[in-house]
């Protein structure tokens, strides 16, 4: 009796957050946050945890495990809790104003919830400083590992030079930033009124992105002059290549690195950025033109004789990878506001292969669930130092043993789907029901 | 002026001669058939017509135009288009996706269109996406349509090859071995299949057959290969009565006379 009650219990839960739609789920994101505040660092204590965890928890998990429990506690009082009750009261209201929001033009709705999203990300961010270079860090992982995919993943190539491209970018918008902007010896005063910095950065990002697709056009004639594997090989020597010259550039601080850069990555400028990467190359691979990159990875000579033009199609998808892997090395110089060739080697590109294919091949959810993943997952493993790079590369190799496409593989998503309003159709008068497309 | 027209071509692989002299001529809206041994040089003949290899000797024209040594995507944009003796698929695409990318040199939105999903795109890849199933519904495997093509059946699968060579908007549609591996009873629906593209889109047809039957039922003029040589054309019956094809046959393919 009283398990049959049980079981319809949680069926009829089950059910319920199945109605609450995503507008519902951020709205419970932002009341965590904001119970954090609250009672946070006082639960804290009382838990044993002395401060707030940082990171769910992760960071603790070989730091110190004993008090992984409490920080389970922690996770189930401040995050779960507020998140799943609030979006469960909130089912009716939050399904009304995702139906208003959409009846008044789905991009704003996906703005809105972007937005809401965003609030809560900052908010959590900023009780620690400590929170906010890990979630650039994440945003940026996110960037890389899914531009890398684009070719690795969608296109079935093997590409190794994402973190040469990653130094072009980085060297090529913090020179720009540094001359125009902040000046030093080697390069002599400011050009710029440091007040038009913050808006001229795009654009030194930009250059950055573009001074990459520019060393990917190296890569890619040789490579995809020809049918064969010759990208690999290439690829890689791209990368070293790409490594030693800065290490040999004076200009910019050889191996020392080059320092300076001017603070103008802060969450939000990231934010923005890794929401139009993903954005776009969202965009890209749901298209039909994106769709012949998997017809080239699947079946070259079928592709040709279907029309699919595929050297351009190579050409293309490299250099809007490298372009993007370009940006993010921008951001992160300026992230870090300190760069070194020694940073963009084999193990930035082991990193960022583990991050492709552990998260899923061909698709963008998986390139999102590897980045965080991954990086959360780097921040558990920290105090083992050296160790980690004995777990993380057997981790890869039972992946590929096991899901040789990684864990969430061709998987894209359709943002206006994912804002509608849920639950029983009588209460979505006025939005008509299409199914989603994916 | 003849839709395709080859002329005098002949190809060698290394020291092999593939293809010898070989000659053609097809007409709009005409069936026409290759038949041959194994390893006559049916296939290559189709590999030179696409663009696959470049002929050693001999010239391709396509609508009075030379399209010799153009690339594949070129030739097939122009219209001709092909299906494979081993299908080639793409095995981790959807049926819908395979009729949809076919259409790619048909989209006009451009890289901007792609990046940034513009209005443009939105209504081209409706329209591209209608027009994926009505030819899906044309060779009856629209209920397939979002299926990974690695699950299906083979029959279905012939079927799905056959809709994306027709997404490419072909003139001339080369179809290779179309009823290879099929039983007595997927043969005839591929028949009906062929002879029902060709009434309703008008395209010429050029099939490469094992099977006498198929040449028989489909085509107005026959040509025989052997050594990459065309030893006998003309109708089924006459080809069929050629002492020389009987020799090139006797012993090896009984079916084919049969
Ligand atoms: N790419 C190639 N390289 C070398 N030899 C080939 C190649 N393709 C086909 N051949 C050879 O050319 C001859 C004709 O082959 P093919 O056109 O496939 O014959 P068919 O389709 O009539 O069975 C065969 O001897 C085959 O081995
Ligand atoms: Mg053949």
């Amino acid at each position: 009796m009283a398990e049959n009650q049980a079981q319809r219990l949680l069926a009829g839960l089950r059910s319920a957050l199945a109605e609450v739609p995503l507008l519902g789920w951020l709205l419970g994101m932002v009341a965590a946050v904001i119970v954090e505040y609250l009672v946070g660092a006082p639960l804290a204590r009382a838990l044993g945890l002395g401060r707030v965890p940082l990171l769910f928890g992760v960071d603790l998990l070989f730091k110190s495990p004993l008090l992984v429990p409490s920080a389970l506690a922690y996770m189930v009082l401040v995050y779960a809790l507020p998140v799943g009750s609030v979006a469960l009261v909130t089912r009716p209201l939050a399904n009304r104003a995702a139906e208003k929001l959409m009846v008044l033009s789905p991009v704003v709705s996906v703005v809105v919830h972007v937005a809401v999203f965003y609030v809560g990300l900052h908010s959590w961010a900023l009780l620690n400083d400590y929170r906010v270079l890990v979630v650039k860090l994440t945003l940026l992982a996110v960037m890389l590992t899914l531009s890398l995919n684009l070719v690795n993943g969608y296109m079935g190539e093997f590409s190794c030079s994402h973190p040469g491209f990653m130094a072009l970018g980085a060297y090529t918008s913090s020179v720009l930033t540094v001359v125009a902007f902040v000046g030093s010896e080697r390069f002599g005063p400011p050009l710029l009124p440091s007040a038009l910095g913050p808006f001229l950065f795009p654009l030194a990002l930009i250059a950055g992105g573009l001074v990459a697709s520019l060393g990917a056009l190296t890569v890619a004639i040789p490579s995809f002059r020809t049918r064969g594997d010759y990208l690999a090989i290439i690829s890689l020597a791209f990368m070293l290549v790409v490594k030693s010259l800065i290490e040999n550039l004076e200009v910019v601080g050889g191996a020392r690195g080059f320092m300076g850069q001017p603070d103008w990555a802060g969450l939000t400028t990231v934010f923005v950025w890794a929401v139009a990467c993903v954005a776009m190359i969202n965009s890209f691979v749901r298209s039909t033109m994106g769709k012949a990159l998997n017809a080239v990875r699947d079946g070259e000579g079928a592709a040709e004789a279907m029309t699919v033009d595929t050297r351009r199609t190579k050409m293309v998808t490299f250099l809007f990878a490298a372009f993007w892997a370009g940006v993010a090395g921008g951001l992160y110089a300026h992230v870090m506001r300190y760069v070194n060739p020694g940073g963009f080697g084999l193990q930035k590109l082991a990193e960022l292969l583990a991050m492709v294919y552990l998260g899923g091949l061909n698709s963008v959810v998986g390139s999102a669930a590897g980045g965080v993943g991954f990086m959360l997952f780097s921040e558990a493993l920290r105090p083992l130092e050296i160790y980690k790079w004995i777990i993380i590369p057997v981790l890869l190799i039972l992946v590929m043993i096991f899901r040789p496409t990684g864990l969430i593989a061709f998987r894209e998503f359709d943002m206006v789907s994912l804002v509608r309003p849920k639950g029983a159709p009588t209460r979505r008068r006025g939005v008509p029901h299409v199914a989603a497309q994916d | 002026m003849s839709l395709l027209r080859i002329e005098n071509l002949t190809h060698h692989f290394g020291g092999l001669r593939a293809v010898k002299d070989y000659n053609l001529v097809l007409e709009p809206g005409q069936i026409r058939g290759l038949i041959g041994p194994n390893g006559a040089g049916k296939t290559t003949v189709f590999n030179l017509i696409t663009g696959v290899y470049r002929p050693t000797e001999g010239r391709i024209l396509f609508e009075g135009r030379d399209i010799t040594g153009m690339r594949p995507h070129r030739i097939a944009a122009l219209g001709i288009s092909r299906t494979f003796q081993n299908m080639q698929l793409w095995r981790h695409m959807t049926v819908l996706e395979h009729v949809k990318v076919a259409q790619y040199s048909q989209i006009t939105y451009g890289l901007v269109g792609a990046f940034f999903g513009t209005a443009r795109r939105r209504w081209e890849e409706a329209e591209i996406e209608r027009k994926a199933y009505s030819l899906l519904e044309m060779v009856g495997v629209a209920r397939w349509a979002d299926q990974v093509v690695t699950n299906l059946p083979y029959g279905v699968q012939r079927r799905v090859e056959m809709a994306r060579a027709l997404a490419t908007e072909p003139k001339v549609l080369l179809l290779d071995e179309p009823t290879a591996g099929m039983n007595p009873e997927e043969l005839k629906e591929m028949i009906d299949i062929i002879r029902q593209v060709h009434d309703r889109l008008g395209m010429s047809i050029f099939l490469i057959e094992h099977r006498m039957r198929v040449v028989m039922e489909l085509c107005e003029v026959v040509q025989t290969l052997n050594f990459g040589e065309v030893i006998a054309e003309g109708t089924p019956d006459e080809v069929r009565a050629d002492p020389a094809v009987i020799e090139a046959y006797l012993g090896r393919e009984v079916e084919v006379v049969a």
